[in-house]
Parts: structure tokens; sequence; C-alpha cells
């Protein structure tokens, strides 16, 4: 469903059930691996490079960006309980959750030189959130970072980006089973950053995994949310909100790969875009392999376009290989901000720029209020009211 | 005593061949206290004044004046013509996702009062208000207009019409889509407002139903984007009993 589809946008959708003519596994240019030498360097006209600016990538995409060890300085803090480690590559956890599915994604794992484990064990249920600061100095780093939750355990993870950095990363959440983990992540660059990064979730049997993506700053921020169930009954919520500004490019690109029975995923994403190149990307690939009986899944992306001369992309697949499930649909839309909303709040005596902060507010408080984290939803507001006072102003 | 002027108003839409003139001179005084019904066929342009009036960009003015004690309104933006006193209760109240109820009546009072108003007067005087319009209190925390019934949508423009007392209160075919109870109730709140002597009211229908519960002083006959017959509230009789066939004829129904 697209209504309301402002000119320079796209929201091409599909529903594919049965042999599909181009399924989602088939759209990449190689396919997943750990190495970056089994990619071939993207020309841009890639399926999973077409909207990208390569240029704007600063190398991390052909070999040419290199560490430097003045990239990023990662904090991590713990409650008791949780063990905190720095590992080689070649410990036994790295690489767990999936493989690295393009080419910045590989850069990253054949580049790093240490990795983060944080481990939070069974049954161990945290009253406070442990949380990974990565303040970006001004550098190149690849980094690595695993969450691993054992089973029955329920933490809150906050990941924390600030600062200015050119990175490449890979986020593995390892969930146990029956464990509760929740993932905000919060992309809150400078303007200058630029981000790469594959967060991989692995749910395990009747295990929840809640991802909350956050996305205001960087010059370029490129993020691929994934989950794969390692048994049945597990349920993935992963949630996203961006404001894209002026010049920056933000795309978000999710998977849900349901190959296990009896599993949910439900998807949303609302974006609000102003200014001049402002372009947000969404991907939504959902797949519901033949014996993924029992599957419920949705997902939707909404997009509010505040000015002119903002793009969106967005594109909902769906690709269904058993009708045996309990339900499974997607929705997307991008609407102009709507006049005859500014309309009816001005004629109530509100002045312009209050009525289209209210509408704004509006259009996020929902999602803001399904992240169930009560300082950081009074953080996400407080920041969109000041993207708002910049762009009113 | 608030008067609102209009003197030969004359208004266009853009339509696909350039622009179309729906109002083709309409003059009418309407002072507080007193209460207008305009009365027309579909299409003769009662709609286009009501949102001409509140200042909607769809309309472009291409003569004539509107002032308000004086002050000319048409020079205003949307927000302050709501600030000088006109109102518009509108048919198709426009949903605002993610706004509730009480945040916005809240905002609304705060920029027509120029002063936040006092947080427990203020809840007193919403819950006094929606109880006489027969509204649940779970109401305020609804999202404005959205799921809406028909009814629920007039009651809540006639709930902010009672808290933002307006000088003129325009209502258009508030009557309209609503069962006889709910008519009766909208009405009384209509009534409400009307019995306090402060406010002019100019209260646009196409049928005489609404006219049983809320009597004008002065009825107003529209075809063609003019008001083509004034009279007393015995106008109203004759339109129920004879129609609009003899304002039609020869003129432009579009």
């Amino acid at each position: 469903m697209a209504d309301n589809t402002p000119a320079g946008s796209t929201t091409d959708g599909a529903i594919q059930v049965g042999g599909p003519k181009q399924p989602i596994d088939a759209r990449v240019s190689a396919p997943a691996s750990y190495d970056v030498a089994d990619f071939p360097v993207p020309h841009g006209r890639e399926e999973e490079w077409r909207f990208t600016p390569l240029a704007r990538l600063r190398g991390l995409h052909d070999g040419t960006a290199v560490a430097d060890g003045a990239g990023v300085r990662v904090e991590v803090t713990a409650p008791e309980g949780v063990t905190v480690e720095t590992v080689g590559r070649d410990d036994a956890r790295l690489g767990k959750a999936g493989k690295p599915v393009d080419r910045v994604a590989a850069q990253a794992f054949s580049s790093f030189e240490k990795a983060s484990v944080v481990s939070i064990p069974k049954d161990a249920v945290l009253t406070e959130p442990v949380r990974i600061a990565v303040r970006g100095e001004g550098g190149v780093a690849f980094g690595h970072q695993v969450i691993e939750i054992g089973a029955f355990a329920e933490a809150v993870v906050v990941l924390d980006h600030t600062g200015d950095a050119t990175l490449a990363a890979n986020v593995e959440y390892l969930i146990g089973d029956g464990a509760k983990l929740t993932v905000v992540s919060v992309q809150d660059w400078d303007p200058t950053a630029v981000h790469a990064a594959q967060h991989t979730a692995l749910v395990g049997r009747d295990a929840s995994f809640k991802s909350v993506i956050v996305t205001f700053g960087g010059d370029l921020v490129r993020l691929h949310p994934r989950v794969v169930y390692a048994g049945p009954g597990g349920e993935a919520e992963l949630y996203g909100l961006y404001f894209t500004d002026q010049g920056q490019h933000q795309e978000h690109r999710l998977l849900v790969d349901h190959d296990t029975p009896h599993c949910r995923s439900n998807v949303a994403y609302k974006g609000a875009l102003q200014g001049k190149d402002a372009h947000a990307v969404w991907i939504g690939d959902v797949l519901i392999r033949a014996a993924a009986e029992g599957t419920d899944t949705y997902e939707l992306n909404r997009n509010l376009v505040l000015t002119d001369g903002a793009r969106v992309d967005s594109v909902p697949n769906l690709e269904i290989e058993t009708g045996e499930i309990v339900g499974a649909g997607h929705a997307s839309a991008t609407g102009r901000f709507d006049d005859e909303q500014l309309f009816y709040l001005m004629a109530r005596g509100i002045p312009a720029d209050e009525a289209r902060r209210l509408v704004v507010r509006g259009f996020f408080a929902e999602l803001v209020q399904q992240i169930g984290i009560p300082d950081l939803e009074e953080r996400l507001i407080a920041k969109i009211e000041a993207e708002l006072e910049a762009a009113v102003a | 005593m608030a008067t609102l002027e209009i003197h030969d108003l004359h208004v266009s839409v853009e339509a696909e061949n350039g622009p179309r003139e729906i109002l083709r001179g309409v003059d009418l005084t309407v002072k507080q206290g007193e209460t207008h019904a305009i009365m027309g066929p579909n299409g003769s342009g009662k709609s286009t004044l009501a949102y001409s009036l509140a200042g909607h960009p769809k309309y472009t003015i291409t003569g004539g004046t509107v002032t308000l004690d004086g002050e000319d309104v048409l020079e205003m933006s949307v927000d302050e013509r709501a600030r000088a006193g006109v109102f518009l209760a509108m048919q198709y109240p426009v949903e605002v996702p993610g706004v509730s109820v009480s945040n916005f009546l809240r905002t609304s009072a705060t920029a027509i009062r120029g002063e936040a108003p006092k947080l427990r007067t203020w809840v007193k005087e919403v819950k006094e208000a929606m109880e006489r319009l027969h509204m649940d209190p779970a109401f305020a925390e609804r999202n404005v207009n959205e799921g809406f019934s028909g009814g629920e949508k007039k009651r809540h423009e006639i709930l902010q019409l009672e808290l933002l007392k307006p000088k003129i209160a325009i209502l258009d075919e508030t009557d309209s889509g609503l069962d006889v109870d709910a008519l009766r109730q909208v009405s009384e709140g209509v009534n409400r407002v009307r019995d306090t002597g402060e406010v002019g009211t100019l209260l646009i229908t196409h049928y005489t139903r609404i006219l049983r519960y809320i009597k004008p002083d002065f009825v107003h006959v529209f075809s063609a984007g003019r008001i083509v017959e004034s009279g007393g509230a015995e106008l109203a009789d004759k339109l129920e009993n004879e129609g609009y066939e003899a304002y039609v004829k020869g003129g432009v129904t579009a």
C-alpha cells in the first residue's frame, strides 16, 4: 500500500509466493562470506548497492580505507555479573551469528584486530542496561562486537555511537533459549561520520529479541539489521526511527530469515526527512522458507517528507515458500507533511511551526512508546524536538 | 460588539483548465448574538464561503473584503484569524495521528487565550464540557479524529467551540451524518454557546432539520456562489416545503 507518494520516491514493494522470479538470495552480487576477497568491489549498479553513494563510503567498499588506530574508542559499562572481554580474531564465539553479507561487512570481518565480547550469564536478569559507548575520534576503524546472553537471562544493551569516524563493523547477538534481549543502537554521529554495519541476531528457541535502531547523525549511515532463528518459538521485534537531514544518506536494510517453524517477527520503521538531498533508504526483506510453518510476520515502513528536495526509497519484500503460516504482511507509505492537518491545527489558533512539531511528534510517538526504556524515550523525544527546531528555523 | 462584514466577496479555485470562480459577490454581515443560516443546494459554494473565511490555502480571494470589527481578515494567516475570534467547525475534521485530544485542546486553548490555562481549572473545564456533550472521558486520550465516528467528530468540533469561545462561529454542515440523538446533543452544545450572546453564528446547512433545534434569526438562500434571497426563519419553512428548485433553475450547480 502506498499513498500520497511525493515525487522523488519509490515504494516498490513485492509479495512473492512460491517460486519467485528474483529471490532475495539472488539479488545480491555474491554469497555471504567472512572473506572480503569473495566479494567483488561494488560499482554501484548491484541491487544491494544501487541506492548507496559509494564515493561517500571513504574507501570502506574498495579496500582503500585502512585502520589508523584513531578511529573509535569503545567503552563498555556493565552491571555486576556481566563479563566483558577483549579477544583476538581466533575466539570461537566470533562469527557464530552469521556471515557478512556484503563487501563492507566482510572487510570489517577481515580487518578487525580485537573484538569485544559481552556475556550475560544464563538466568541473570539485569536491572540496569549494559552500555557500550562507541566514540568516534576522526579516524578509520573496523569493529567487531559480540553480545551473548545465556538461556532465560534478560538484558537491555544500549550501543551509543557519537563523534566522527569512518567505521565498518559487525555486531552479533547470540540469544540463548528463552532469553530476552533488547538492544538499542543509537547513531548520533557528527554530520561528517561514515558508518556501515551489519547487526546479526541469532534468536534461540522461545527467545525474544527486540532491536531499536535510532539514526539521527552521520554523513552516510548504512545498517543491516538481520535476524535468523536457531530454534522454534523465537520472536523478533525490529523498530527503527530515523531523522534524515539535508545532505544525509541513511540506509537501513533489514532481513528476517524465517527458516524455522513457529517464529514471529514484527518490523516497524519510521523516518522523517527534511532538506535538500536528504536521502533515506529502507529495504525490508522477509523470507519465509518452506520449513517455516506457523510463521507470523509483519513489516511496516512509514516516511514523512517535511520539505522539498528529500528522497525516500522504501522497498518491502516478502518471499513466501509455504502456505502453512499464521500471517504475513507488509506496508510502506511515504507522505508529504499533510497540509490539511496543518490547516486544521492552525484553524484552532496554533501557529504553523508549533503545528508542524505536534504532527511530527505524533508521527513518532507510537513507535517511541514501543521502546519501553523511559530515559531513552525522553532522550529521543528531545532529539526529535531539536531536529525540528533546526528545521523550522 | 463583534461584527463580521463580508462585502462583494469573490473566490476562485484552481481547476484543471485554469481558475474557476465559485463565490461571485457575497454580501453578509453577522453580528455578535445573531444566528444566520445559510442554505443552498450542493455545489452552490456554501462550504467555499466557510473555508475562505477561515483562510484555507486552496481558495484564492479575487475580490471583495472581509473584516472583523474593522480588521482585515483576509490579510491574516489561518492561525491569526482563529486567534482574532473566527472559528470554523469543519464538515470533515482531519485526523492527526499521535496527537491526543487533550494535548490538542490544551495547545489550542493556550494559543487562543494567549496563555496556558491553569491545569486544575482546565481539567475541570474540559471534563464538564465533555459531559455536557455526552462524551466518554476516555475520549480525551484518543488521537485527534482518528477512528472517530461521524457523531464523535462533530461533538469534538462543538467541544472546541465551547472551549475556545470565538466571536464568530462558522458551522459547516455540522448536522450532516448525525442521527437524531447526536443532532440534538450537538445542537444543544451550539445553543449553550449562542445563549451567552457573545457569538455570531453562521450555520451552513443543506437540510432544514437542524433548524428545529437551532433557531436562526436570518435565513439566506445560497445559489451559484451568491446569496439570492434573505429572510427570517419563515424562509426555512418555505425551503422545507418547496426545496431549492426555484433557485437553481438557470443557476450553476456544478
